[in-house]
């Protein structure tokens, strides 16, 4: 038998969830063994940096989401470029595709989203590809190397990872036609004003977008390489790459016959454990806690991976805490439009209060339920929207004050004073010294 | 760690905090310029809320448990070991907004142009941040807070 190695922290994953739940666990135990195993063979880096990677290749170090020295720093192992096959929750054990056994006390199940690959023809096709990593930004950036020539691409799918790979390809001069299933790209996260400002300026970059189709297949006539897709419509779009976008679902293999509860992800409570003990789940692998929703589910973004993985981290190390949940959030700034939204973009039904505003191209608009907040979209100006997302996320009962959140002129100040008070902390504590303006104001240089 | 409050009882909005901001990261250094040529414009790192009588200067609190960091998709903004602010580091920041989202100020500022996040980080090269030092009002109050043990 081969001699199991053991740690006392064991986190599978080097991303947001993993570097969130080692950063947790060494602000709580600073010598516990912390091993973190991933089969990316790079250090921690940004994966929504992929699309600025292939825009512009640059130094991977660049995409780096931790200075150089921080696994040195916090006496963190890595096993980087290893697979993690199976994990046996009664041994306390995990099994390499190495060959390696490897025991811990406690497992952190970091795994994150898969891209969802549709079975269909011509799918294995050169040329074909999907936008979930680094190694799939460096695939692209090589097969756009060899090609001399214009290139055109079909990318499947028009959400956030075919918006940011059809940014890239155009930077490279990629010729790029969106194909979406639904009537408007980012239906999921945006709302259908907010949708149409991003497909505008999609076009107006050069894309050609195709809303309502999904592709029935991908074409070849030469050596297993890609000559267009065809449509259901049977409309055929010629091109020389396909990429597919169309989803990420949890990564979940080495769980799946672990008899950890699964639903759609890895369940979790609010302390981020499994069914199983000693084993957590945080990021887009885990269903957690969705404040707007007050249940669990999938929220796969890189703000929630981290939190999730921060608060699995404190209660790994033996600090009670418990995640205050997530919800669907995202900020986008593709193509030169500022769009953040969070929580519902549509109100599932009337129960809902929507409100409104537009002016000077900025819309704003929040989405209510009973007094609270549970969605909202901003786009054109962003700034200020962390205040409503805090409000949604703190549970606020906005009902008394509603009209302001989306005029023109909100701010902390429209808010009633005991909400600013407390966000602004807006006096120093008793017997601090304090320091005001010292001296006359200094002249000012006005023009030459 | 240092911190700058607002007494809203006497800030009356007049926004010079505000344009000191403004002047202090400006090239120029030249108030004209710094407002009506400088490219790319030079943007203040605080902001003034106001609603009838109340007017609010809200910049960057430096929370002890600063969300911004943790929403931070690219690892840009960190907290500074020796002084404890929450800086961004404009290299290694795309200006994609995330922090703004989650900051309950919403103060991160988007330079739309340089498709960076800017911030206010107290004035490091100053005694006392210009906006502090400016205020006519002596609204502005700047004190050591003792750090909440992590
Ligand atoms: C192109 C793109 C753009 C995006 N843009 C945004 C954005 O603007 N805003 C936002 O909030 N989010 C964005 N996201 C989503 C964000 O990247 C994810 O939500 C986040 O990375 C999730 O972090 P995680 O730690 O859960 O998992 P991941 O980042 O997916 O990391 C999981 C890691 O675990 C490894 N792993 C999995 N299984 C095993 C195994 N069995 N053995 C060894 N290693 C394993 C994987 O290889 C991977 O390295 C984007 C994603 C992509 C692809």
């Amino acid at each position: 038998m081969v001699a199991t190695k053991k740690t006392k922290y064991l986190i599978i994953g080097n991303s947001a969830g993993g570097i969130g739940a080692a950063e947790a666990i060494r602000e709580v135990d600073k010598t516990g063994t912390i091993t973190i195993v991933s089969d990316e063979p790079y250090p921690a880096y940004s994966r929504p940096l992929i699309s600025e990677y292939l825009a512009l290749p640059c130094p991977v170090e660049k995409m780096a989401y931790r200075q150089p020295d921080f696994y040195e720093k916090n006496k963190i192992k890595t096993l980087l470029g290893e697979k993690v096959i199976q994990v046996n929750p009664d041994k306390h054990t995990v099994k390499l595709e190495s060959g390696t056994t490897l025991g811990w006390q406690k497992l952190l199940l970091a795994t994150g989203g898969t891209p969802i690959f549709p079975e269909m023809e011509g799918n294995r096709l050169k040329g074909v590809f999907t936008f979930n990593k680094l190694d799939d930004a460096k695939a692209i950036d090589g097969f756009l190397n060899q090609h001399r020539g214009r290139l055109r691409a079909v990318v499947i799918g028009g959400g956030l990872i075919g918006v940011s790979v059809t940014e890239a390809l155009l930077k490279r001069s990629v010729e790029v036609t969106v194909v979406e299933m639904k009537d408007r790209v980012l239906n999921t996260i945006l709302d259908e004003e907010a949708s149409v400002f991003e497909a505008q300026a999609l076009v107006h970059a050069g894309t050609n977008i195709i809303t309502g189709h999904t592709p029935e297949k991908i074409n070849s006539y030469l050596l297993g390489e890609v000559c267009g897709v065809t449509l259901d419509d049977g409309c055929v779009l010629p091109c020389e790459m396909a990429v597919i976008t169309i989803g990420v679902r949890p990564r979940l293999e080495v769980v799946s016959e672990s008899g950890i509860k699964i639903n759609r992800g890895i369940v979790v409570d609010r302390r981020m454990a499994t069914s199983a003990p000693d084993i957590y789940a945080c990021g887009d692998a885990a269903e957690a806690h969705d404040f707007v929703y007050g249940e669990n589910r999938l929220t796969p973004v890189w703000p929630n991976a981290y939190e999730g993985g921060r608060a699995a981290g404190l209660n790994m190390a033996g600090k009670p805490t418990e995640y205050q949940g997530g919800t669907a959030m995202n900020a986008l700034k593709y193509f030169g439009v500022y769009i953040a939204s969070a929580g519902l973009v549509t109100p599932p039904d009337d129960s809902y209060e929507t409100l409104i505003n537009r002016y000077d191209g900025i819309y704003r608009k929040v989405i209510i339920k009973k007094g609270k907040l549970a969605g909202m979209v901003f786009a054109g100006d962003i700034e200020k929207s962390g205040i409503i997302y805090n409000l949604m996320k703190d549970g606020v009962n906005v009902r008394k004050f509603k009209e302001v959140l989306v005029a023109d002129d909100f701010g902390l100040a429209s808010l009633p004073e005991s909400i600013w008070k407390d966000r602004l902390e807006s006096s120093p504590p008793e017997g601090v010294p304090v320091v005001t303006s010292i001296e006359e104001p200094e002249e000012l240089v006005i023009g030459d | 760690m240092k911190k700058v409050y607002v007494k809203e009882d006497v800030c009356i909005g007049c926004g010079l905090c505000e344009v000191y901001c403004r002047l202090k990261h400006s090239k120029s250094k030249d108030l004209i310029k710094a407002y009506k040529k400088e490219i790319p414009r030079p943007l203040s790192r605080l902001r003034v809320d106001e609603s009838g009588i109340v007017s609010l200067s809200v910049r960057c609190q430096h929370c002890d448990d600063a969300p911004c960091i943790r929403a931070c998709l690219t690892g840009a903004l960190s907290r500074d070991p020796s002084t404890s602010l929450v800086m961004v580091d404009e290299e290694r920041c795309i200006g994609c907004g995330t922090c703004t989202l989650a900051c309950p100020l919403g103060v991160p500022k988007l330079d739309t142009s340089q498709k960076k996040m800017v911030k206010c980080d107290l004035c490091q090269d100053e005694e006392l941040p210009v906006c502090v030092a400016n205020c006519p009002n002596e609204a502005l109050l700047y004190a050591e807070v003792e750090e909440a043990l992590a």
